[in-house]
């Protein structure tokens, strides 16, 4: 399953103080600078060329005064030398290294309140999402995650002592939940949402902690991680974490209701939205201007999560609690790709959660109104629709038609409203018919199955655009064929 | 209606049909292929499952006309009743059938598995048998059919 494979890179928050990050940064190069050059000869105005004298390290950087070879052979050069890189040495071993937190004996008695709440916070923070591999053992780990930077495979957070968290204490879970460092001292990737988990409450993360030590510990060594030169090297994490790891647990605003704060809490928290929701950069940070703007993962689209309310085709609060909880809701659909565990997850909790959820969300407005409009209206071919109603007729029917067996029997959607087919890109729409809604042992539908294998490509170009005309006859879906293209090589 | 050339099984086939018309027609009603079932005819219970290339597919809703080029494999490939194949084998050993009308599917669905996976442990082969049904409720003896010929490929689990 590739749902999962890059959804955790994207957790890492940027939002805010960056700017200030990097000012920080630029005092904290100047003053090295400063520091470094301080036993040269010359004036202080000399040696900064700078007509200001207030403090022109700070705002124009100026480079070290030309050397000639008889300074370069001075003992003044020498300790120079050995001043920065004495400095160099303590900035990097402050910056890279973080002390191991002794091994404990794994607790074995739990408070069974706490157990319960735990198991909810484990549940909202989609813990299992990442750390079980389809057909492994629950937490255990080894899930595949495909970055721009390598693979990485999830960890085993059973309480088994080797291979698992089971030497692990609070504090060294906390401290993994918040900064992103393993007991041993080492750095996780940003795959891990640290950034998100670090505004969870010290309570939530106790109550997980005490969840997941009181579960089976399983044996089941971390996988190789292949990471690219230079992301193999876990210390450089360090410099990432210097631009991007900030923010404190999230406190209720007062003038917000108390479901309001807690949907935020659980979107900013442990639900890590964002993660997927919001553009990346270019070091898979996600950026500070686009919050919940809307992001891709797995090669879907993660539509924006602000003006939901606002759209061609709005979202009501019975709707998004419907869908959060992963119904098949009238006029949008279910959720299908990486979403549908998500929504899986939050199905278990109680409906007061996805209610929360709702609540915030629904209150984010659009501040930068993105139009949802394709930029080309090129007419839609014939031959195409014709072929597409046949398609749609021996492969759909039986599901989406009106009055279709199974929507009368199990409330499959009819496909026109779908968040899929109302949306700018066709992405989302081919992944669904490419991929389906995969069956779960046990668990009744919806169940859609997938075509990638029944329907070629001009089948699926055909299909989607006979259904986006029957959607949105304006806007027909540009480059059609090349999207889908792109999606059978990426699912290769 | 147009010609439309299936490789079904390993032979060349060339039939005149509707373009649109579902993989499970043109095996039954025009190769003779009456292994794959049809069953609900909603791609919902399995029993029409055959493999296209090395994918399980429902043949009840997968159009013939894309299918040109493509491999497609029946029950009837995997062996016969003289000389059952070893997942069929395994079938019978376990008794894994009742009615019988499902396990078509099942062994397609299972024997693309076991073609990407010799050894899938209980909990793949659950997850991978979900979208296929059996109303007689020998989805057990189905399991276990399965976990002995990922045995018979090689180490017995």
């Amino acid at each position: 399953m590739r749902w999962a494979q890059r959804c955790c890179w994207r957790n890492a928050l940027l939002r805010g103080p960056v700017i200030l990050r990097r000012r920080r940064l630029l005092y904290a190069l100047a003053l090295a600078q400063t520091i470094a050059s301080a036993p040269f000869p010359g004036s202080y105005k000399e040696r900064f060329h700078d007509p200001d004298p207030i403090c022109p390290a700070v705002y124009r950087p100026v480079f070290l005064p030309t050397m000639n070879s008889q300074f370069l052979k001075s003992k003044t050069f020498w300790s120079c030398v050995a001043v920065l890189a004495a400095v160099a040495l303590v900035g990097a071993f402050v910056l890279m290294w973080r002390p191991a937190i002794a091994p404990i004996e794994r607790p074995t008695v739990f408070d069974a309140g706490q157990l319960q709440r735990g198991a909810r916070v484990v549940e909202a923070g989609d813990c299992a999402v990442c750390h079980t591999r389809p057909g492994g053992e629950y937490l255990a780990g080894g899930l595949p995650l495909v970055t721009p930077f390598g693979t990485l495979y999830s960890t085993n957070i059973t309480p088994d002592a080797q291979t698992g968290i089971g030497e692990w204490s609070l504090p060294a879970f906390d401290r993994a939940m918040r900064q992103g460092i393993a007991r041993d001292g080492h750095f996780l990737y940003p795959a891990f949402p640290y950034v998100h988990y670090r505004r969870m409450s010290a309570a939530d993360i106790a109550d997980a902690y005490a969840y997941l030590m009181s579960g089976p510990a399983v044996h089941a060594p971390a996988k190789q991680n292949q990471m690219n030169f230079p992301m193999n090297i876990r210390p450089l994490v360090s410099f990432w974490n210097l631009l991007f790891l900030h923010g404190e647990p999230l406190t209720p605003m007062a003038e917000r209701s108390e479901a309001w704060n807690r949907g935020r809490y659980l979107v900013d928290g442990p639900g890590h939205c964002a993660g997927c929701h919001s553009p990346l950069n270019l070091i898979g940070a996600e950026k500070s201007s686009g919050y919940l703007q809307g992001g891709s993962v797995d090669g879907w689209n993660a539509p924006a999560l602000v003006g939901m309310g606002q759209r061609a085709n709005p979202w009501s609060r019975e709707q998004l609690v419907g869908y959060l909880r992963a119904e098949v809701v009238d006029g949008h659909g279910t959720p299908a790709g990486p979403m549908r565990p998500v929504s899986l997850s939050l199905a278990r909790l109680p409906a007061g959660e996805a209610e929360a959820i709702a609540e915030y969300l629904l209150s984010l407005e659009n501040q930068h109104s993105v139009t949802e409009t394709t930029a080309t209206t090129q007419p839609a071919n014939p031959a195409d629709q014709t072929s597409g109603a046949l398609l749609f007729s021996s492969a759909c029917a039986g599901c989406h038609a009106p009055a279709a067996p199974m929507r009368e029997i199990d409330g499959r959607p009819g496909l026109q409203g779908t968040s899929a087919l109302q949306a700018a890109s066709s992405r989302n729409f081919l992944k669904t018919v490419l991929e389906g809604v995969p069956a779960i042992p046990g668990s009744p539908g919806p169940v859609m199955p997938p075509f990638a294998a029944s329907l070629d490509n001009a089948q699926l170009g055909a299909l989607a655009a006979y259904l986006r005309q029957q959607a949105r006859p304006d806007q027909p879906w540009a480059d059609l064929s090349s999207t889908i293209d792109a999606l059978r090589q990426e699912t290769k | 209606m147009s010609q439309i050339t299936l490789n079904v099984n390993g032979a060349a086939q060339a039939l005149e049909l509707e373009p649109d018309m579902p993989l499970l027609y043109a095996l039954r009603n025009h190769l003779n292929l009456n292994g794959a079932k049809y069953g609900c005819g909603l791609g919902q219970c399995g029993a029409c499952t055959v493999i296209v290339n090395d994918q399980p597919v429902f043949a009840c809703l997968t159009p013939c006309a894309g299918l040109e080029g493509k491999k497609i494999r029946t029950v009837e490939s995997l062996g016969s009743a003289e000389k059952p194949g070893p997942l069929q084998a395994a079938f019978i050993e376990k008794q894994a059938a009742q009615c019988g009308y499902c396990i078509a599917g099942m062994l397609m669905r299972a024997q693309s598995l076991l073609e990407r996976e010799p050894h899938p442990d209980e909990q793949t082969i659950r997850e991978h048998m979900a979208g296929n049904l059996c109303r007689c409720g020998t989805h057990l003896r189905i399991i276990e059919a399965i976990k002995q010929a990922a045995g018979h490929n090689g180490s017995l689990t």
